[in-house]
């Protein structure tokens, strides 16, 4: 009997289960590595060495050089991870969650100050509005 | 013996704790916040507790991928703040109560929660914030807390049903304890919000009070609301609420005691991608 996995049909959304983390172990682990200013050095010196270092697949290395990180949590990886990279350009925690959005930073910001993404038209999807 | 006297519940939004650290909370996007938790933080210096058993959950910083626990009670003297990769936050070390915590672990095991039990470990935002919006910046935190933190970093996430009979379980641990002790729970984390994917930014205000008012008026109820909901409802980081019932499950109503006070309801919208929510509950 497989498992039942009801959050598959919630739009713009990768829920972080067994299955994502055995996927993004090596990433997610890269990524804590950095919570070290000595690791974060030397990954600011010379990225793609650095990620060398790590038994990431390619497409992992590539999505982490352009800090795509909706392509990054397609491969397993998981946000509070990803956030350690995030920190490591000295960004903000809404910074890095707007960059998934397709918004602008300042859109992304008005929209939160304006109260936030509506859950209307987004519970589901193919859900319309 | 020791007794449970209130439970407090709050976000624990890592900007807020970069809003304290680097003196922002008088500026128009961080005032009204702040202003909510200004009789939180009176509340808390006439209450005097003796330990606080925090519940929170550690975000990647104590524990990585190599070991993920469902419960942990920390049951170190001491406990240092995290380097979450922006440096470690200016606060003070945390304080643990190490023959309080052995004894509710031992307690609460043999009531078929099996904990894993933490020497060491470093504590983050999810602890540090909420001492922060109650106590401000002090030299020094007022009493030794216990920092008890709950996976909700990789699905699934203990059940509410799961999390609200834990905190029956803490309760019955802390009462037998043979000291007079004030302890109080804190429950922390949520409300609504999402911070991955093209659906972050999700707030759902609605959703969130009505949260408010199940918990305080119908807590085992509130407790079979299935994860899926918290997902769909209230954005994937919105998981982080199935922790509140833990502080919850603790409280004397719901353990055949008396009627508890609502003593403080504050809900504000925005920090940063997230919803804040903060009650303080009394037992009588």
């Amino acid at each position: 009997m497989s498992l039942d996995k009801p959050y598959k049909d919630v739009p713009g959304t990768t829920i972080f289960d067994a299955e994502m983390s055995r996927l993004g172990y090596h990433l997610n682990q890269f990524c804590m590595s950095l919570m070290k200013a000595e690791n974060r050095a030397r990954f600011k010196a010379n990225e793609r060495a650095y990620l060398d270092e790590w038994p990431m697949s390619e497409e992992q290395k590539q999505a982490v050089l352009a800090r795509d990180l909706n392509r990054c949590i397609e491969l397993g990886g998981n946000i509070y991870f990803l956030a350690k990279i995030g920190a490591t350009d000295g960004k903000s925690f809404q910074q890095m969650a707007g960059s998934m959005t397709g918004m602008s930073e300042e859109e992304y910001r008005n929209m939160m100050v304006s109260g936030g993404r509506s859950v209307e038209g987004n519970r589901y999807i193919g859900e319309k509005k | 013996m020791a007794h449970i006297s209130a439970s407090v519940y709050t976000s624990h939004v890592p900007a807020v704790g970069a809003a304290i650290d680097l003196g922002k909370t008088a500026e128009p996007y961080w005032q009204p916040l702040f202003e909510g938790y200004e009789f939180s933080k009176r509340w808390l210096k006439e209450q005097k507790p003796d330990v606080i058993f925090l519940v929170y959950n550690d975000h990647a910083n104590a524990f990585s991928l190599d070991i993920i626990p469902t419960f942990a009670i920390g049951t170190a003297p001491e406990f240092t703040p995290a380097d979450e990769g922006w440096g470690p936050r200016p606060v003070p070390n945390v304080i643990g109560h190490p023959k309080l915590a052995a004894h509710i672990a031992q307690s609460v095991i043999q009531d078929d929660f099996d904990l894993t039990i933490v020497n060491k470990m470093d504590i983050d935002h999810g602890l540090t914030v909420p001492l922060s919006l109650m106590c401000g910046q002090p030299q020094a935190w007022p009493c030794p807390i216990i920092p008890f933190a709950v996976n909700v970093v990789q699905y699934p996430a203990p059940s509410g049903r799961r999390c609200y009979l834990l905190g029956k379980a803490i309760r019955k641990a802390i009462e037998s304890y043979d000291e007079p002790l004030n302890v109080e729970i804190w429950g922390t984390g949520g409300m609504s919000h999402q911070l991955q994917g093209p659906r972050a930014g999700l707030i759902n205000r609605e959703w969130d009070n009505a949260f408010l008012d199940r918990l305080i008026a119908d807590p085992e109820g509130l407790s079979a609301m299935p994860h899926i909901d918290y997902v769909r409802e209230a954005g994937s980081e919105g998981i982080e609420l199935v922790m509140w019932l833990i502080a919850r499950g603790a409280m004397d109503d719901v353990n055949g005691g008396k009627p508890l006070t609502v003593r403080h309801r504050f809900y504000h919208v925005p920090a940063s991608n997230t919803a804040v929510g903060h009650l303080i509950l009394e037992n009588n």
